[in-house]
C-alpha cells in the first residue's frame, strides 16, 4: 500500500515525477510576476488555459495606483487568455477553490504558500513559486519529488471551547517551524470523521507552517458530502496500510484554546497563560478561519455585546459573506461594533485594511504572527475563531467560553 | 558554476516576509527589493550583500511563497545561499530564478572567504571543506541556463 501523495502522484517517496497538473491558481500578488515570467519566456498559450486559475484576494480593492495598475495588467491578461477568473470581494483562492472546485485525487498548484489547504479535500495541493506557475501555464505540468510522509493521527473528539485551530496549533508546536521540511502530513485515524470540512481546511492550511509540502485528509463520506453540494458525485479514498516515516498522535478531546505567541508560529501556550494582554486590533478572517462557521461562532460570543476593541472581519468569500447576511450572522457582528472587510485576505500579510502601528498588538485568526508581518512593530498571537471573539469582548486575550 | 565571497552570517528560521516585507511587493522595479532586502531583521545587511555568500541556519526562507525574495537576494547581488536546511517553495523559487541554493551545515565566522560549487556540492569556509547535499540533474540544469525562464526557453 501507498500513502496518498504516492498513490496521487503515481511514484513512490524520494522519486523524481513530472506530472500534469489538474488546477493551477495565481493571486493578485503572485500573479503579477508568473505574468512577467510568461512574458520573458515569449510562450504564446497555455496548455490547459480552463484549469489555470486568476482569484483575487490579497490586496483587493487596490490600495494604490501601482498597485491597481499591475491588478489590470493581470484582469487583462486573464480575459485574453480566457482564464476562470474571480475579481475583487469574490474571496480568498484558496476558499474559493475549495468551494465545488478542487477535488480528491487531484493534482492541485498555486502561487501561494497556503495552497496546502486544499489537502482537506484529498488533493495533491501544494504552492509554488510565480516562475514555476508561468512554466505550468506553458507546459500543463511541472516536476516534484514525491515527498515522505508524517501521519497525524487523530483519535477522540474536540471538546469544551478547543476548535479545529487549536488543534492545527497544537500539531504546529509539536512538529516545529520546520519539523515537516519537504514532507506531507496525512491527517489519519478514528477521529477525522468527527471533523467538518471547514475544520479539515483549517488543519491543512496550517501543514506549511511545519515545512510541510502538503497536508492531506482522505476522501470520506463528509468530504462527499460536502462536493455534492456543489454537484460533484466524488468517490471514497480509502487509507491503507502504509509506511510513515514519523507518527503523531493526538487525542483531540485533550486539545485546550491556545495562541502562538509572537513571532513563532510554533511557540504555543494554553490560552489561560497568556489571558489579559491588553490588544489593539482583532481580526477575524484568512484562509485559516474565515469561513462561515467561524464567523457564526464568533457571531454566537459577540451577538447582543460591544466589542472593545477594533475588530475586523473578513468573510473568506463571497459565499460565506452572502450566506452571513441570509442568517443574520452578519447583523450580529455590525450590531456588536465588528468592522466588516471585503472577502479576501485583509491585514493578514501587513499591507492594508489593518495594518498595525509600533507596539500595537492585534490577536489573530490568521496563520502567521513573523515580526513585522502585520506592520513594523506590530506584534501578532494567533488563535482561534472561539478566542478572538472572547478577546474582542473583553479588549483583552481571554479564555474563550468563559467570557460573560 | 563556482562562486566566491566574504560570509555573511544569518540566524535560523529567516522566513520570507523577514527577506522583503509585504509592504514592497506591489512594484515590478526590482531594485527595490534588492534596497530593501532584510530590512526588517537587520536594514544594515543590505548594503553588504553584494557579492557576498550568505550562510543561514536551518529553514531558511520559511512562510510566503513571494518570489521577490530570491529575487532580492539575487539583485543584492548575493552569490549563494548555504543553509542546513531550506523551506521548499523558496528553494524552488531560488533555483528558479538563478540564484544558488546548497544545503549544508557550515559553521561561519562573518566576513570568512568561502567558495562554494553548487555543481560538486563542495564548500570551502575559511581553509575548511563541507559536503552539500547534491542537487538533482535537473536543478543544477536549471541554475546553469540562469534560472527557469532560459531552460524553458532553450527547449523550445
Amino acid at each position: 500500500m501507498t500513502t496518498l501523495s504516492e498513490r496521487i502522484l503515481g511514484a513512490p517517496e524520494g522519486s523524481y515525477v513530472d506530472c500534469q497538473v489538474d488546477r493551477a491558481y495565481v493571486h493578485d500578488g503572485t500573479g503579477v510576476l508568473a505574468l512577467e515570467a510568461w512574458n520573458a519566456m515569449q510562450a504564446r498559450m497555455l496548455a490547459r488555459n480552463d484549469r489555470c486559475y486568476v482569484l483575487f484576494d490579497h490586496i483587493v480593492p487596490a490600495n494604490n495606483s501601482v498597485t491597481a495598475g499591475l491588478q489590470a495588467e493581470l484582469r487583462r491578461f486573464a480575459r485574453e487568455q480566457g482564464l476562470p477568473f474571480t475579481d475583487v470581494g469574490e474571496g480568498v483562492c484558496h476558499q474559493v477553490m475549495g468551494e465545488g472546485i478542487a477535488l480528491p485525487g487531484e493534482v492541485v498548484v498555486g502561487a501561494d504558500s497556503h495552497t496546502c489547504t486544499l489537502g482537506a479535500f484529498g488533493a495533491f495541493a501544494t504552492g509554488v513559486g510565480a516562475t514555476d506557475m508561468a512554466a505550468i501555464w506553458a507546459d500543463g505540468g511541472t516536476w516534484f519529488r514525491v515527498p515522505e510522509s508524517i501521519g497525524v493521527f487523530l483519535s477522540g473528539s474536540l471538546a469544551g471551547p478547543a476548535e479545529a485551530k487549536d488543534l492545527a496549533l497544537t500539531y504546529v508546536s509539536r512538529l516545529s517551524m520546520d519539523g515537516a521540511t519537504y514532507k506531507a502530513l496525512e491527517f489519519v485515524g478514528d477521529g477525522v470523521s468527527s471533523l467538518s470540512m471547514d475544520s479539515r481546511m483549517t488543519l491543512s492550511n496550517l501543514a506549511v507552517e511545519t515545512g510541510a509540502k502538503a497536508g492531506l485528509f482522505y476522501a470520506d463520506k463528509e468530504t462527499c458530502a460536502y462536493l455534492r453540494e456543489f454537484g460533484h458525485s466524488a468517490g471514497l479514498q480509502v487509507p491503507g496500510e502504509c509506511r510513515y516515516e514519523r507518527t503523531l498522535d493526538i487525542d483531540m478531546a485533550d486539545v485546550v484554546p491556545v495562541v502562538a505567541v509572537p513571532p513563532r508560529v510554533d511557540t504555543v501556550r494554553p490560552v489561560e497563560d497568556v489571558a489579559g494582554i491588553p490588544l489593539d486590533q482583532v481580526f477575524l478572517g484568512t484562509c485559516t478561519n474565515g469561513r462561515y462557521a467561524d464567523l457564526e461562532r464568533f457571531a454566537r460570543v459577540v451577538r447582543g455585546k460591544k466589542v472593545r476593541v477594533r475588530t475586523l472581519v473578513a468573510p473568506a468569500s463571497r459565499r460565506v459573506l452572502s450566506r452571513a447576511a441570509g442568517t443574520g450572522v452578519l447583523s450580529w457582528l455590525v450590531a456588536a461594533g465588528c468592522t466588516i472587510l471585503p472577502p479576501g485576505c485583509g491585514p493578514c500579510l501587513g499591507a492594508h485594511q489593518g495594518v498595525l502601528g509600533e507596539g500595537e498588538v492585534c490577536l489573530s485568526t490568521a496563520n502567521r504572527n513573523f515580526r513585522n508581518r502585520m506592520g513594523v512593530g506590530g506584534e501578532i498571537y494567533l488563535a482561534s475563531p472561539a478566542t478572538a471573539a472572547a478577546s474582542a469582548l473583553s479588549g483583552a486575550i481571554a479564555v474563550p467560553g468563559v467570557q460573560g | 558554476m563556482k562562486v566566491e565571497g566574504p560570509a555573511v552570517c544569518l540566524g535560523a528560521d529567516i522566513d520570507t516576509d523577514l527577506v522583503i516585507a509585504g509592504r514592497y511587493l506591489r512594484t515590478k522595479d526590482r531594485s527595490v527589493w534588492a534596497t530593501h532586502v532584510f530590512e526588517d531583521l537587520d536594514p544594515a545587511l543590505a548594503p553588504r550583500l553584494s557579492g557576498a555568500i550568505v550562510i543561514a541556519g536551518k529553514n531558511f526562507g520559511c512562510g510566503s511563497s513571494r518570489e521577490q525574495a530570491a529575487i532580492a537576494l539575487r539583485e543584492a547581488g548575493v552569490r549563494c545561499v548555504i543553509a542546513p536546511s531550506f523551506a521548499r517553495i523558496f528553494f524552488r523559487n531560488a533555483i528558479n530564478t538563478g540564484l544558488p541554493v546548497m544545503e549544508c551545515a557550515c559553521p561561519c565566522t562573518e566576513g570568512e572567504r568561502v567558495a562554494a560549487d553548487p555543481a560538486s556540492g563542495t564548500i570551502e569556509v575559511g581553509g575548511r571543506v563541507y559536503l552539500a547535499r547534491p542537487l538533482s540533474p535537473r536543478m543544477l540544469e536549471i541554475l546553469s541556463a540562469g534560472g527557469l525562464v532560459e531552460y524553458w526557453r532553450r527547449k523550445q
